[in-house]
């Protein structure tokens, strides 16, 4: 049997060991809140980590675009880029699919010397990494313009009597 | 360097866990964009509170008195006798943990320590060691906890990390109300000189002008000029907004963003055009010109004493009753506090709309209304004439602010109101609305940048059930009636769902009303074409 048939018929194994070390990184037993609430609206977090491994799983497979890819990759670092963690931390839960990987078909990666095929799909992970750090950059980014924007809003009412008298409400927004 | 270096078989020993240590061995991470800066000695000392000292959270020595330890416990122990609520919330705590998923910081962060159980634990756990004798024999061991410089470090991270927004008292079997524990643990440090700028600073100025930013009367008056200005060219002719005007039958108090934020401001032109319309007989004052108290994120001396600015406007310039705009936290002062704190107001009358002749019997004590009360009580009687289309732009949502909401039940009337302007209003999931509504994540004196990380971690499940709205039905708008929503949601729009924007109640109002005499309306309030009139607009 392939790599890519032993990843699809133990995807979902896979999927959660990959999930539990995600969780891991959540401070003391946040991760069990986080698995086990599965209301979207109680528990955020948990539930687009869930959602969003499994539509990245997909895309390792090769069975999805790549725009999906890069909106699932940014619904998971917008969160991560602004919970305590370092740049390194935010984006390294990629990583983490290797040693799911290799942990749960350890056996069968020796048994039928998988190791040339498993070098593949570790080279897309380092790929899928790349692009987890160009879309944390970008979730840096917007954050640091949402800040600058707030900045302006708080007094660009009062700014706008300044610098022009016939100024009308609202028109400061455009500038932005 | 060649020594640093892992090597391979130490890579791969990697533990991607983090280290497992019980709570009170575990210390936050006191670094920029969770944490908000320390009061400056100025505001400090111009509110005569103890300890002016220029000081860094970051540092690690926090230049606290010699005896900060036993200045903290006196004064825990006055607060014990003076809050019997303080004695029970102490006390009878379970530990069910019915309150621990129900916070946004604890949602959005995972942070255990955010849990509303173990915020409030990090003071009761040193009550226990204190005040108790199985603490004081037993320690750890019955839950009690030395009170030591790094717990004081915990409460200022955690007590300035809850935003007071009460949703998790909503679910607490026992009524246990974890806001009046951050606040008390926000008095308590305020006695040994620890307060962040964001709140001491605001305060000062409120104290001093009467408003947060330190604006004048004058600056005040100007404001109020400016916006009758602004909506001449809207509408076509000048509105009345009367400032410090005696024998007025009702004094009108807004949050002081209102008359300079944005979008705040387009709020505040509704107010002043509906009152025009219907002829109110009311009046601004430029010393009672911020509604927000910031007095409630601190102590409360400071809140009563900012509190008071209301009333004692009310009675020099003799009006019979107040009406209060959109704002949250004034709303919790007001109606929970303000009674029993500078009342009562003999001096004022029980209030009556003049125009509906509804009496608001639910303010007999307290004598301020609420603008949405008064707003619906005038639809339900017909007394305006609404044009819905001019809001077809919008596909609005509603954000029950916390305050409003929990501290007042108001959850009908911005929604009565809304349906009656606008036809395009989508509520957001259940569990995430009225009672249950998700805080903005910047209240209480946390509407600051300098911890926006922390922002928008707290505000994560608001703006998931905007997503959610927003995707479903193209909501473009998320409506609410509190300055601070109004200061920090659209920062958390910007970072979660670009292409939504927030606004007021009185926003869509004023772009309802048909006036009398006005000019054919081309711009809604934001100087936006109005639908169908694009073309107008651009000649």
């Amino acid at each position: 049997m392939s790599l890519a048939d032993l990843l699809k018929q133990k995807q979902s194994a896979i999927l959660e060991r990959w999930l539990n070390l995600i969780l891991d990184t959540y401070p003391g037993d946040a991760s069990v809140f986080l698995k086990k609430q599965k209301n979207r609206f109680a528990n955020p977090v948990g539930y687009t980590l869930t959602r969003e491994v499994d539509v990245l799983f997909q895309v390792l497979l090769a069975e999805i675009d790549s725009e999906t890819l890069s909106t699932s990759l940014d619904n998971i670092i917008r969160i991560r880029s602004v919970q305590e963690f370092s740049p390194s931390q935010a984006v390294g839960f990629i990583f983490f699919l290797k040693r799911a990987i290799r942990e749960e078909l350890d056996g069968e990666i020796l048994e039928d010397a998988l190791s040339g095929e498993l070098l593949e799909i570790e080279s897309r992970i380092d790929r899928l990494a790349l692009t987890a750090f160009d879309s944390y950059m970008k979730c840096r980014e917007r954050l640091h313009k949402a800040r600058s924007n707030e900045l302006k809003r708080k007094t660009n009412i009062i700014i706008s009597r300044f610098t022009s008298p016939d100024s009308q409400p609202g028109q400061e927004n455009e500038a932005e | 360097m060649s020594d640093e270096t892992p090597k391979p078989e130490a890579l791969v020993k990697v533990d991607y866990k983090p280290p497992r240590k019980g709570w009170m061995d575990t210390k936050p991470d006191i670094s920029r964009g969770n944490i908000n800066w320390a009061a400056i000695p100025k505001s400090v000392e111009y509110l005569g509170l103890p300890y002016p000292r220029k000081w860094s959270p970051t540092d690690d020595d926090w230049q606290l008195p010699e005896n900060w330890k036993e200045i903290i416990l006196e004064g825990l122990r006055e607060r014990l006798s003076k809050y019997r609520s303080l004695q029970l919330f102490m006390d009878i705590c379970v530990r069910c943990g019915a309150c621990a998923d129900k916070c946004h910081f604890y949602i959005g962060s995972g942070d255990p320590k955010n849990m509303p159980v173990l915020r409030a634990e990090l003071l009761r756990a040193v009550y226990r060691k204190e005040f108790t004798l199985a603490g004081k024999i037993m320690g750890k061991i019955a839950g009690g906890r030395e009170l030591t410089i790094d717990v004081i470090k915990e409460w200022y991270y955690y007590f300035f990390q809850c935003t007071e927004c009460r949703r998790c008292s909503v679910f607490c079997p026992y009524g246990i109300d974890t806001a009046e524990i951050t606040m008390i643990g926000r008095e308590l440090l305020s006695l040994i000189g620890i307060g962040i700028d964001w709140i001491v600073t605001p305060v000062a100025n409120c104290f001093r002008t009467g408003n947060h930013l330190g604006v004048q009367p004058h600056g005040f008056q100007d404001s109020i000029d400016f916006a009758v200005d602004d909506l001449k060219d809207i509408i076509g002719f000048k509105v009345d907004a009367p400032v410090n005007k005696k024998g007025a039958e009702v004094l009108f108090i807004v949050p002081s963003a209102d008359y300079f934020g944005d979008p705040h401001y387009f709020g505040l032109l509704g107010y002043m055009m509906l009152f025009h319309e219907i002829g109110l007989d009311y009046t601004f004052s430029a010393y009672a010109s911020e509604g927000g108290n910031f007095g409630l994120f601190h102590s409360h001396e400071m809140m009563k004493i900012l509190n008071a600015k209301i009333y004692h406007e009310a009675e020099r310039l003799g009006v019979k009753w107040i009406l209060g705009g959109e704002c949250g936290h004034m709303w919790r002062v007001l109606n929970q506090y303000m009674d029993t704190m500078n009342g009562p107001a003999d001096f004022l009358e029980v209030p009556v709309s003049p125009m509906t002749g509804t009496r608001f019997e639910n303010t007999r004590t307290t004598k301020m209304v609420h603008i949405t009360e008064f707003t619906s009580d005038l639809i339900k009687n017909n007394k305006l004439k609404l044009d819905k289309s001019r809001n077809d732009h919008w596909r609005i949502t509603f954000h029950d602010s916390c305050n409003p909401a929990r501290a007042m039940g108001i959850l009908e009337e911005p929604r009565y109101i809304i349906r009656n302007v606008a036809e395009n209003f989508f509520e957001m999931p259940e569990n995430t609305i009225r009672e249950e509504t998700f805080c903005c994540g910047g209240g209480a004196g946390l509407g600051t940048d300098e911890n926006l990380e922390m922002r928008m971690r707290g505000g994560l499940p608001r703006a998931n059930a905007v997503k959610y709205v927003h995707d479903k039905y193209g909501v473009n708008v998320l409506t609410c009636m509190c300055a601070i929503d109004k200061a920090v949601l659209p920062t958390l729009m910007e970072y979660w769902v670009p292409g939504v924007e927030v606004g007021s109640i009185h926003e869509l109002v004023g772009n309802a009303l048909i006036m009398k005499g006005e000019k054919e309306r081309i711009v809604d309030l934001r100087n936006e074409p109005l639908p169908g009139k694009e073309a107008v607009k651009d000649v």
